[in-house]
């Protein structure tokens, strides 16, 4: 039994701004990430007045158990990663609003506004947005039906639930394959199912293939979710031959990669085919003033080490922007 | 086993400084109850760290006229209590240690006085609830986003005394969790019929109770 330690004492409703609606911010950073934070960072240590307005502070490296791959910070877990980004910034006194959802962005001149869902608005010469991506579904029958019967997407929220149970996991990426690791620690038999090969990394596939409660099956299609009351298996094509069959299991966790959070900045930037925003080396988006930085963009490989290196450079784009445009 | 290690206690111990007036922590546990020995060690700690936290510690079948008092169905249970001695119709099922700590702790806040604020249009639409409204937010210990929903489940119950919300840890009432198909959480559960699924904002679990009223 542990305790994980990190509260907020107003309860998200965003009821005591601490920031003034009235000042004329230089940067703000639409995302509470590991993007969004490094950008702050940067922006603070340039000078800026800097304010960052996330959704939730650590972004979705929280829903992850073990992160192997961040140079370093060996065997760090995804909140213990958040933690020490959030306590690294607190030292330049970055006001970070938690639960705020930016639902419309308009510009006057140089300057850009956000509006919260909370009817606040805030003004910056630049704003950099990091808001990340949501889990991609599979789209298929019976998923909506099933979400939260049987149905998941955040395996170290829901894996006790499973306890002793056989589950699924969708998908063959790291996301994917450390999921099935993380359920195979209490779930009695967990299966991979994935339509081509997995993608996930050598040494997460190795611990995967090793592991004596884990099935894999691959070059399947998951069609369809069954059940009644709550999820009771899959039905799965072999994307060969086109046979289908049906796999008994009480659980199916959904790990098929990411969308784009592009909310309300999709009707002023340009997008990329897949959605994301178009970003250029420095971040720069297609309207001047706004940048951009991490999942929510359109560089290749979404890592977490990449969306804080791209919050660094969008933040001194943004400070080089500011020092050259005339507000 | 002791849980707080020296670096959390003085954490706590500040943060407990904050504590507005007294809060009793009424703690029902049975013989047999396989979580009460862990539940309770962990409220022993945590009200040694205040002055102003005091644990009354109650037996569901001996004290059932308290039990029935608080509405206690189920062990182990905590409920908060405040300086009036006034039930304000929050509790805990089941121990709230894991990430379920960073609901506990906000809740001995508020309860003690140190009260968050809320918008005044958002406050009153909370007082206009005039029925009686059980949300239960069924959670597990390893879940970041948990504590979210049960904060804002309890600020509700606070913000108006015909409203109560609990806690629930899933795994340890397993039976009622199946009752309710839990599957994913947080899954909050408004009068046991309207589902939420993941923390919502605190006006989509207002809209939800305003919408099973009309």
């Amino acid at each position: 039994m542990n305790l994980d330690l990190s509260f907020h004492l107003d309860a998200g409703l965003g009821s005591k701004p601490a920031l003034d609606p009235d000042a004329l911010h230089d940067v703000l950073v639409v995302g509470a990430g590991p993007a969004g934070l490094n950008a702050a960072m940067y922006a603070a240590r340039k000078g800026l007045d800097v304010a960052v307005l996330g959704k939730r502070k650590g972004g979705q490296v929280l829903d992850t158990s073990a992160v192997d791959n961040y140079l370093g910070l060996d065997g760090v877990d995804g909140e213990g990663l958040a933690e020490r980004f959030l306590k690294h910034l607190s030292k330049y006194s970055v006001p970070v609003l938690d639960g705020a959802e930016v639902v419309d962005v308009f510009s006057q001149g140089p300057v850009h506004s956000v509006v919260l869902s909370t009817g606040e608005s805030y003004r910056a010469r630049a704003l950099i947005v990091a808001t990340g991506s949501t889990p991609r579904r599979l789209g298929i029958p019976g998923e909506d039906r099933f979400a939260g019967k049987g149905v998941g997407y955040c395996a170290i929220c829901d894996g006790p639930l499973f306890a002793g149970k056989d589950v699924f996991v969708a998908g063959g990426g790291n996301s994917a394959v450390q999921a099935a690791l993380d359920l195979a620690q209490m779930s009695r038999a967990v299966t991979v199912v994935h339509r081509s090969r997995l993608r996930a990394d050598q040494v997460l596939v190795d611990r995967l293939l090793s592991h004596s409660r884990i099935a894999v099956l691959l070059g399947t299609r998951i069609v369809e979710v069954t059940g009644q009351a709550a999820m009771d298996g899959l039905v799965v094509e072999d994307a060969a031959t086109g046979a289908r069959r049906a796999l008994p299991g009480d659980g199916l966790f959904v790990e098929i990669g990411h969308l784009p959070n592009v909310g309300p900045f999709a009707k002023r930037l340009v997008l990329s085919e897949h959605g994301e925003i178009v970003a250029d080396a420095r971040g720069a988006t297609s309207v001047p003033g706004i940048f951009a930085a991490g999942d929510v963009t359109d560089f290749p490989y979404k890592q977490i080490v990449i969306a804080v290196g791209s919050g660094a450079t969008a933040a001194l784009s943004a400070n080089e922007y500011i020092a050259r445009t005339a507000f | 086993m002791k849980m707080f290690n020296e670096e959390l206690e003085k954490q706590l111990k500040e943060i407990f400084a904050a504590l507005k007036g007294d809060v009793t922590i009424a703690l029902f546990t049975e013989p047999g109850c396989a979580t009460g020995e862990e539940t309770t060690g962990l409220m022993e700690e945590i009200a040694a760290l205040s002055p102003k936290i005091r644990l009354v510690r109650y037996d569901r079948t001996v004290d059932a006229a308290k039990a029935a008092e608080y509405h206690v169905e189920r062990v182990p249970a905590i409920v908060l209590i405040d300086s009036s001695g006034a039930y304000r119709g929050i509790k805990f099922y089941g121990i709230p240690a894991g990430h379920e700590i960073n609901s506990f702790i906000p809740a001995l806040l508020e309860v003690s006085g140190a009260e968050s604020e809320v918008p005044a249009e958002f406050a009153a639409r909370v007082a206009a609830i005039r029925r009686p409204v059980d949300i239960k937010v069924f959670v597990t210990l390893s879940c970041p986003h948990c504590p979210g929903a049960v904060q804002k489940a309890h600020k509700l119950a606070l913000m108006n005394s015909n409203v109560q919300a609990e806690m629930i840890e899933a795994s340890t009432f397993e039976e009622l969790s199946r009752s309710f198909n839990v599957s994913a959480v947080p899954q909050i559960v408004i009068d046991g019929k309207t589902t939420l699924l993941g923390d919502q904002p605190m006006q989509a679990i207002l809209e939800a109770i305003e919408a099973e009223a009309s």
